[in-house]
């Protein structure tokens, strides 16, 4: 008998076919990983099992009973509970309100705030779970944060916990402790069902894993026996390289050199702090770092966006200060472009088409202009052999940017700004939710632009795509720098420290 | 004793001015909290203002009065809730809509009905509130300063005042120890959070913005039938934004916003008390300038003091399950 079992599970949002024919068969008290790419219906199957989808048809089975889930509430009672991507906490309340929240008792909250206290400390002391049951959910870290979430599930006697991307948000260190945690649940019996896109988190700790590809489940195997490469390939359809091929970097003379930047936001709170960094002709420096510790910020102010409030940035030509700001229109024609970290808030307005979002920012060149009127052939010309030379699908410039995949879009803004044959790239998460395919050509696209000797500076919260691209690492953590390595003497253990700021001094861990 | 005197009568004025500023702001605090930008306080409470004098007036009871006001807001408040929580429409559209329709709608049923400009008839004794006396408010008026404040300052007011002011703790216990109150709270700021933990987002709001609605129709009755005895086109006059000022002002916390507007409504008082008064030899302020006083400072207050005031998150955002 299964811990959950599903039959030929069915769902469609209009044309598209999210799930077809989904069976899964998941053991009582085992860690079971479900792997595939952005789109290929993961998290809807996750709604349909947690009651926010009803599927169009097929079965559900917990412990062997068929259920109807319609809603949360549905799965709850069933013994379902889900650790979402994004926390579904209320950020201002206690931890202890965010656990009772839906489960109280009675229509009055002292007697069940009280119960629900006692409840917790048992379960924090049971599964090692500590948190402070009293402390404001926001001024709690991430990791911290994703505990209460699977202290929400405990609480509601959780058999089954669903985690939907669970280390896309942690330090490494912080990764260790969740599984540490889940695998102490799974000898407590509880079943865990752990969706991600990082394979090799998959080979460490599931023991079955699931693929999924295009809303087809295409193969379910023991994890024991089965590679990377195999469950990458098994992904995309493809064969896949997951190594970036790079040689030695040839680096040159400075194109980039900031000194003591400090940049302050509008809440009066200082996001970096006196930081100094320099960025090389033919070299990528890679920004680690939890985010939210200022890279986001850092990057803003180089290409313009951020006004800064102390320090320096100095390009080939000119200088950005305090006193003297550059407009981004102007840095772009400084030779310095910017792929946004956030590629629907700043990289391309989704309801542009492709033509229009490719020229975003540079749509006052003269090869795309007439007199008085856009030279919209030209606009449209200069889109198609774009997607023709980065292999963008479908290679439609008339389509809505939105109707694209986020590969595809990325691959659309990658090459809006490469095209420019800038001197110096800013490139924030250039690879998040993107799918394996995509990412090998990015990466490519990276080096080759490092290899023909400009300046790259790569900010990215995934460890994994900092190693494999930069030539120099350095960390980020809470405004500053707090340390440099070089990418080849970088591992993601003490990379992972600096990011905690284990190793950081006396004065830091007081703060904290 | 002559300033003293005159302390508790402006002191009374405000608490007879701030009640219906204190029944709105509380009504949008609870749409608030729960994610329902509600700035057709003052179309509900105009609404109201004008069913309770006509119902009262046609009656003859003002119970029937209060009973048919308050009907009217939550008839309002609930096409307000089917709007923006059903159908997820825009709050502040829909809002702007009712305070539109419902300054039209007042007038035009107010001539079909009684045909005296828009204006219903004047309310007799029975149609209104009466203002209750303590015991014993007459034989301790004499005593300095205690008998004072007691029977002149807290003696003497209408029933709907004290309830008002009786709502304050009543809300805060409601919002802040019972199981309504916590799931009303994170509605407001994380709705996603409430429907994963299998409570129905819709239904919550809605209740939110009934209890609005109850509220509104309190505050609309008290115009119309106790502070004043009948009604008048658009006599609401800013009261509903007002109070919406106040609720911004108190932060959404109950005992905050009924501070506001007690400051707001004693703003109000001296506007009134300062009127003719010489500030030197026969320059006296200009009475324009004493009436803008409150919306001066309101607008000050909301500009500098309170710029650091944080919304409850979700408000005005309606609710989407993602895909």
């Amino acid at each position: 008998m299964y811990a959950l079992e599903l039959k030929n599970i069915n769902k469609s949002f209009g044309d598209v076919h999210a799930n077809k024919n989904i069976c899964l068969q998941i053991p009582k008290g085992t860690i079971h990983g479900i792997v595939g790419e952005n789109g290929a219906g993961k998290s809807t199957l996750m709604s349909i099992i947690y009651g926010f989808y009803e599927p169009d048809n097929g079965e559900i089975l917990v412990n062997g009973n068929a259920l109807k889930i319609n809603d949360s509430c549905d799965a709850i009672a069933a013994g379902i509970g889900m650790v979402h991507q994004h926390f579904m906490l209320v950020e201002n309340f206690t931890v202890l309100e965010n656990v009772l929240l839906g489960a109280e008792d009675g229509a009055m909250l002292n007697e069940s705030l009280g119960k629900a206290r006692k409840r917790l400390e048992k379960l924090e002391e049971e599964f090692s779970l500590e948190v402070n049951v009293d402390a404001i959910v926001e001024r709690l870290s991430v990791g911290l944060q994703q505990r209460v979430e699977i202290l929400k599930a405990l609480y509601r006697d959780a058999k089954i916990l669903i985690l939907d991307e669970p280390t896309g948000v942690l330090t490494p260190q912080e990764t260790k402790h969740l599984f540490k945690i889940l695998n102490i649940l799974k000898e407590q019996g509880v079943t865990i069902v752990l969706i991600t896109h990082k394979l090799q988190e998959i080979l460490d700790i599931t023991d079955n894993v699931s693929v999924m590809r295009q809303g087809e489940m295409v193969a379910h195997t023991k994890t024991k026996g089965t590679t990377r490469e195999e469950l990458a390939e098994l992904m995309v359809g493809r064969k896949v390289r997951l190594k970036v091929d790079k040689s030695d970097s040839e680096v040159k003379e400075s194109l980039l050199s900031i000194q003591n930047l400090s940049v302050i936001d509008h809440q009066n709170v200082p996001r970096v702090n006196n930081v100094s960094l320099e960025v090389k002709a033919g070299e990528v420096v890679g920004i680690a770092g939890v985010s939210g510790n200022g890279q986001s910020e850092l990057l803003e102010a180089i290409a313009g966006i951020t006004a800064i409030q102390a320090g320096k940035i100095q390009f080939a030509k000119e200088a950005i200060t305090p006193e003297h700001p550059i407009s981004p229109d102007k840095i772009r024609k400084l030779g310095v472009a910017h792929v946004p970290e956030d590629r629907h808030k700043m990289g391309m307005v989704t309801k542009m088409t492709a033509s229009e979002a490719a020229i975003l920012g540079y749509h006052n060149d003269k090869t795309y202009n007439g007199r008085i009127l856009m030279d919209l052939k030209a606009v449209e010309q200069d889109c198609a052999e774009k997607m023709q030379r980065w292999d963008v699908r479908p290679p439609k410039p008339e389509l809505k940017s939105a109707n694209f995949s986020g590969g595809n879009q990325q691959k659309l803004i990658i090459a809006r700004e490469v095209e420019q044959n800038p001197d110096v790239l800013l490139i924030g998460q250039p690879t998040r939710g993107v799918d394996i395919g995509a990412i090998e050509f990015i990466h490519e696209q990276v080096i080759k632009l490092r290899d023909a000797g400009k300046a790259v500076l790569l900010v990215s919260v995934e460890l994994e795509e900092i190693m494999a691209l930069a030539d120099r690492i350095v960390v980020m953590f809470d405004g500053q720098i707090v340390g440099e390595v070089a990418a080849k003497d970088a591992d993601e253990l003490t990379l992972g420290l600096m990011m905690a700021n284990a190793a950081g001094n006396e004065d830091n861990q007081q703060e904290n | 004793m002559e300033w003293f005197n005159t302390i508790i009568i402006m002191l009374d004025a405000t608490l007879r001015v701030a009640t219906p500023l204190l029944f709105a702001a509380l009504a949008g605090m609870f749409s608030e909290r729960a994610g329902v930008v509600d700035i057709s306080l003052e179309g509900k409470m105009l609404a109201s203002a004008f069913a309770a004098a006509a119902a009262s007036s046609v009656t003859g009871s003002v119970w029937c009065g209060l009973l048919a006001g308050i009907a009217t807001s939550v008839f309002f408040a609930l096409i307000h809730g089917f709007a923006c929580i059903t159908h997820r429409g825009d709050q502040v559209v829909s809002g702007v809509a009712i305070n539109i329709l419902v300054a039209g709608l007042t007038v035009t049923l107010g001539r079909y009905w009684f045909q005296q400009g828009g204006q219903t008839p004047q309310l007799k004794d029975a149609e209104r509130f009466k203002p209750i006396e303590f015991p014993f408010a007459q034989e301790l008026a004499d005593v300095p300063v205690i008998g004072h404040v007691y029977s002149e300052l807290l003696s003497g007011h209408n029933i709907l005042v004290y309830l008002a002011f009786a709502l304050v703790p009543l809300s805060a216990w409601v919002l802040y120890r019972t199981r309504f109150g916590l799931r009303l709270r994170a509605v407001g700021e994380n709705p996603s959070a409430v429907d994963t933990a299998g409570i129905s987002v819709t239904w919550l709001r809605y209740r939110g913005v009934l209890i609005c609605g109850v509220l509104c129709g309190f505050a609309g009755a008290y115009l119309s039938t106790a502070l004043t005895g009948g009604f008048i086109a658009n006599m609401t006059a800013g009261k509903g934004f007002m109070a919406l000022a106040a609720l911004i002002f108190g932060k959404w916390r109950p005992v905050p916003v009924m501070l506001a507007c007690l400051l707001f409504g004693f703003l109000d008082a001296a506007a009134v008390r300062l009127q003719g008064v010489e500030i030197a030899d026969g320059v006296a302020i200009p009475v324009e300038l004493i009436n803008a006083a409150p919306y001066i400072l309101t607008v000050f207050l909301l500009a500098g003091f309170i710029g650091k005031a944080i919304a409850p998150k979700a408000v005005g955002t309606p609710y989407v399950k993602e895909r």
